[in-house]
């Protein structure tokens, strides 16, 4: 990991190129992550890979409901010579949740993004297949985001078998 | 001492040996007639309908399809295996295509995206077919009762429900039996009237049952009484 003055540094190396790319950094349980804004992902990506982070672990999905804005994306990053890992952070309303795609970047985004495209709705520009990957290709709504009904079927019991509609109803 | 032979017919001395193949040669020459034939016939021929002879065929050499969903297949792997060694019961010869196996066990949780997978397995089995629901998911749902999990009573028609989470091997091989048991259509084993559990029976029970009727309007009535 980067301690916290070594992310201040990255953070200012960044910023230096583009004053507005970061946002916010946190240093939190020797985890340094990057808060940077929606649009400068792609650039604070290239510029950190640059620096020796050339592999993309993984890119998640949170909700981070009630606050707002409510959608994140983080992309953890790893140095594989000097075994140091990074997060960036990005945030997106509900309302316009769009990201630039980094899998013309990254390859290995295609599936994550894919993944949080289906269970949280972010939708990312420049990405060449975005669609569902875990639900069904028809299913309504992102299950993941945190107002989505837990949801769940009514179980078959003896008691309410005659009330609850069965396969062939 | 010397070594006693005992005759094919339970007899012990060389006499009545003899005398039990002079029997069988006159039944062979079409000698044996009346009570003789009768009691002939009556010791050495079992009788029975071709259903019950065709059920029981199939009760003891059921197939079951290879096929594994989540954690309950491995509790349903070990079923074969040599501790719970369920091949007892001619139930070991697993088959790899659908077109070859009678038995379809859900063994885990079912998503809604495998629902039509699952759906359309069972319907390419030939009949007769039956499918046992292992495991609390694949039969309520269990823990994963949220938006992505269907319980496998809502696409197919299921005869036997296995609970447990997952289920012991011994569970799921007490289903097996159970499952034997309607193929050939035996009766209960009675311990429902014994501990009065009439009404609790997951695999359908008769419509017109008093004891379920009664439960379900106990049922109702409490349910009357908390709204009130």
């Amino acid at each position: 990991m980067p301690d916290a003055p070594g992310l201040e540094l990255l953070a200012q190396d960044l910023r230096e190129t583009d004053a507005d790319a970061v946002v916010d950094t946190s240093y939190f349980r020797d985890k340094a992550a990057l808060e940077v804004a929606p649009g400068s992902v792609r650039t604070v990506l290239a510029a950190l890979r640059e620096k020796g982070f050339r592999a993309l672990m993984s890119v998640h999905g949170v909700d981070y409901w009630p606050h707002e804005p409510r959608l994140g994306v983080h992309y953890e990053l790893l140095d594989m010579h000097e075994v140091d890992r990074i997060t960036v952070k990005t945030r997106v309303p509900t309302d316009a949740p769009n990201v630039p795609s980094v899998t013309p970047d990254w390859p290995t985004a295609d599936f994550h993004e894919r993944e949080v495209y289906d269970l949280f709705g972010v939708v990312f520009e420049g990405h060449p297949d975005l669609r569902r990957i875990l639900m069904p290709d028809d299913y309504e709504g992102h299950p993941q985001r945190r107002d989505f009904p837990v949801g769940g079927e009514p179980v078959h019991f003896t008691y309410n078998e005659y009330e609850t509609p069965r396969y062939w109803e | 001492m010397g070594i006693v032979r005992s005759g094919g017919s339970g007899a012990s001395s060389p006499d009545d040996f003899r005398s039990s193949q002079l029997r069988a040669r006159d039944m062979l020459r079409g000698d044996l007639e009346g009570k003789d034939l009768e009691e002939y016939v009556e010791q050495r021929v079992l009788t029975t309908t071709l259903e019950q002879a065709l059920n029981w065929a199939r009760s003891n050499s059921l197939f079951p399809l290879t096929f594994g969903l989540a954690c309950c297949a491995i509790e349903f792997m070990s079923i074969v295996a040599s501790r719970v060694d369920v091949s007892r019961f001619g139930f070991e010869a697993l088959r790899a295509s659908p077109r070859q196996a009678d038995l379809i066990v859900l063994s885990g949780r079912v998503s809604i995206k495998m629902a039509p997978i699952i759906r359309r397995i069972y319907d390419q089995m030939l009949e007769p077919k039956w499918a046992i629901s292992m495991g609390a998911c694949s039969s309520s749902m269990g823990v994963f009762n949220n938006y992505a999990i269907v319980p496998a009573d809502k696409f197919m028609p299921i005869d036997v429900h296995v609970p447990g989470c997952p289920p012991r091997p011994e569970a799921l091989m007490h289903g097996v039996l159970r499952l034997r048991d309607m193929i050939q259509d035996k009766e209960e084993p009675g311990w429902r009237d014994r501990y009065g559990a009439r009404g609790t029976e997951e695999v359908a029970p008769p419509p017109d049952d008093p004891a379920v009727d009664a439960l379900r309007q106990a049922s109702q009535h409490s349910e009357a009484t908390k709204r009130a």
